[in-house]
């Protein structure tokens, strides 16, 4: 009798064990009160892209604090609701689905990995609800995964790897070899860098794909360090990142070699440290630095130090502005119609939230904005504990940089 | 392919190799003597990386926290075969599987909760940072460290198992526990000491591998894996098989990744498929033994 209870009792918690697991803890945000507009945010709260969640996640609450202390979008309070997607592509189309059908969302921002967010497109296009995508993805805003409720706030492998392509090629050198996550933001850049070192009259050592969510890149690194390039670049998100570095470093290649990457990550460079990223060079979107020159970034970064003591950092920022955008296609529109909000985007397509200008391209419903190119400081030369990357360029937004509208599928 | 770019290519995956020997080793011994097939081995080595950053951040010392961490992951070893496996022998091999499975998953659950979803990351010491040149590579002082450790462990083990009387009623209990209770030997007590020891072996691979891996809390969910894979190629209970197995599995790794590295993960399963359509018990195991 004693060992069946014990035994039921078990069941028991592993079935709740299972529960939590799946699910996750989220607290039920319900307020009765005249029906708030709500934006559906499913993000990878676990796994190796979590710090860039969790900045995601600062950067949309900014944007929902900000509007309601000006009284909400029309009068209406704002309410982003956030679901982990644990950075796969059922869940975060499980997770949309859900957002959508059990919360009543009117719009969902969200999504941190290209595959993913692929699958909460899908979901959001069957539901005809307006999705602003703030992560980084060739297809999203290319046909046939577009659509006219589907936008893209944050940069792309295309303008990102062409931009540091050149970059690299005109500052660091011509002989490359790359390592890329063996997925398709990894897959997309890897084919943009290539071409554009080819473009520029460079070498292609070699290119090695590995699966995302490595800790492990040790036996990559030997045939790099026999092939002697000028420069490695590394392709290696999130966590990866962080991993590839320094095993990359421990074998000595940071001598060898320049050590470049498509973009930095304020998340990661201030999880790894400045020792890490001495001289490795990135673009970024956004860095809290810029608001030394622009009046507006300086009122992005001081709420942000308010509210949760530490800069807004790159992803934080597309999540910040997307939100701010469904509150303006909102108001403009006078609706929360997810048509009337894309037709109100396009029609007035330039905006100014913290950075500077950008703008909707009408075809595509992509944002072009302003690049930075990065250089990490390394260590006794940083600003404070944020202060961990010089600014080295600046690249205006262009649509040039992008594949134009009718590579994209756009007659 | 050329003897030049073959050669730093093994010794990397002899690298890998050790986390795998270590991890496979543990599961081998706890298998062989006990027929409990540990799914909690994989959390078990996520919890040492994460006891060593945090008894570095306390007591400032690699040394120590390479040391105390194994200990420690051990004494939860010990915990969980006293309070949790005991109360399953007995029962055939699927409880204390479901058991370990549940366990390892309120492991990483609770680690989440407690060191956040956000990896951590430690460095080598000061001592061993850097590379040293090997003649026809550098190679990071740190890995050489990790060959070097795991060779003393390894050596260690089998002085234990092969020359001390504890040692004896391991092997003896593997073969015929029955006989050994009946000559008046306490299994309890070998079985607590077992079970400790291949957790501890296990929070020594992850102490290890911190410094190289980083801390987070899926860092078990594939290791574990390959781990079990390692166990079933060297065949299951066999502590040789394990330590051939594990280094064989690492050199599969390497030379995958060399030749084509789109193929390295599926690799260890091939080979693990290869060798079980050859010698269905491992290539150590012995016939009849867990099939």
């Amino acid at each position: 009798m004693k060992s069946i209870t014990r035994r039921s009792f078990l069941a028991t918690g592993a079935a709740a064990a299972g529960v939590t697991a799946t699910q996750g803890f989220f607290p039920a945000v319900l307020r009765a009160q005249s029906d708030p507009i709500r934006i559906g945010f499913p993000l990878p709260l676990t796994g190796p892209f979590a710090a860039l969640a969790a900045d995601q996640q600062r950067g949309a609450q900014l944007a929902q604090d900000e509007l309601n202390a000006k009284g909400g979008i029309m009068g209406r309070k704002v309410e982003v609701l956030f679901r982990d997607d644990q950075l796969k592509p059922a869940v975060g189309a499980q997770r949309t689905k859900e957002l959508i059908e059990n919360e009543k969302v009117q719009f969902v921002v969200g999504g941190l990995a290209a595959h993913v967010q692929m699958a909460i497109n899908e979901q959001t296009k069957k539901s005809k609800v307006l999705f602003i995508s703030v992560s980084q993805s060739d297809e999203i805003s290319a046909k046939p995964d577009t659509s006219p409720i589907t936008f893209h706030e944050a940069l792309n492998p295309t303008i990102t790897s062409r931009v540091m392509g050149k970059w690299t090629c005109d500052n660091l050198g011509k002989k490359w070899w790359i390592i890329y996550a063996d997925y398709a933001w990894g897959k997309q850049n890897n084919m943009v860098l290539a071409d554009t070192l080819k473009a520029n009259g460079g070498t292609l050592l070699g290119s090695t794909p590995y699966p995302l969510g490595s800790a492990e890149f040790s036996a990559h690194l030997p045939k790099i360090q026999a092939a002697k390039p000028d420069v490695l670049m590394s392709v290696t998100p999130g966590a990866d990142n962080i991993a590839f570095l320094k095993q990359a470093r421990s074998f000595g290649m940071d001598k060898q070699m320049k050590l470049a990457q498509p973009l930095v990550w304020i998340s990661y460079l201030k999880e790894g440290g400045p020792e890490l990223y001495q001289d490795v060079y990135g673009a970024t979107n956004w860095y809290w630095e810029l608001q030394d020159s622009i009046p507006t970034a300086k009122k992005y970064v001081e709420a942000s130090m308010k509210k949760f003591n530490m800069p807004p950092g790159d992803y934080g920022a597309y999540a910040y502005s997307a939100v701010l955008e469904v509150a303006r296609g909102v108001e403009l529109a006078k609706s929360t119609d997810s048509f009337a909000v894309a037709d109100a985007l396009r029609k007035s397509p330039t905006y100014d939230h913290f950075k500077g200008k950008q703008w909707w391209r009408t075809c595509d419903n992509k944002s072009f904005q302003d690049l930075w190119i990065m250089k990490g400081r390394g260590p006794g030369k940083t600003k404070g504990e944020w202060g961990l990357v010089d600014i080295v360029a600046r690249v205006p937004a262009d649509e040039k940089y992008d594949r134009t509208c009718a590579e994209k599928g756009f007659a | 392919m050329d003897l030049a770019a073959v050669l730093p290519q093994v010794f990397t995956g002899l690298v890998l190799g050790m986390i795998f020997v270590l991890l496979a080793i543990g599961l081998s011994l706890i298998f062989g003597l006990m027929t409990v097939v540990n799914f909690a081995h994989g959390s078990l080595y996520m919890l040492g990386a994460y006891f060593t950053v945090f008894l570095l951040a306390y007591t400032k010392s690699f040394w120590v926290a390479l040391v105390v961490a194994p200990i420690l992951v051990g004494g939860l070893g010990f915990a969980i075969e006293r309070l949790l496996i005991r109360r399953l022998y007995g029962r055939g091999p699927d409880d204390p599987l479901l058991l370990t499975f549940g366990l390892s998953l309120v492991l990483i659950e609770t680690a989440k909760l407690i060191w956040g979803k956000i990896g951590l990351t430690l460095d080598p010491p000061r001592a061993l940072a850097g590379a040293v040149d090997l003649g026809f590579m550098a190679f990071p002082l740190y890995r050489l460290f990790v060959i070097a450790v795991t060779i003393v462990v390894l050596i260690g083990l089998w002085a234990f198992v092969n020359r001390t009387n504890v040692g004896l009623i391991i092997r003896a209990g593997s073969r015929d526990p029955l006989m050994v209770r009946a000559l008046g030997v306490d299994l309890n007590r070998i079985w607590l000491l077992v079970f400790g020891v291949g957790c501890g072996l296990a929070g020594l691979a992850g102490a290890l591998a911190g410094p190289m891996r980083g801390a987070y809390a899926d860092m078990g969910v594939t290791m574990i894996i390959e781990s079990f894979v390692v166990v079933v190629v060297g065949g299951m209970g066999s502590l040789l098989g394990a330590v051939v197995a594990g280094i064989m599995m690492g050199q599969v790794v390497g030379l995958t990744t060399l030749f084509a590295p789109k193929l390295a993960e599926i690799m260890v399963f091939v080979v693990m498929a290869v060798v079980l359509l050859i010698r269905p018990s491992g290539i150590f195991g012995e016939a009849g033994l867990a099939e």
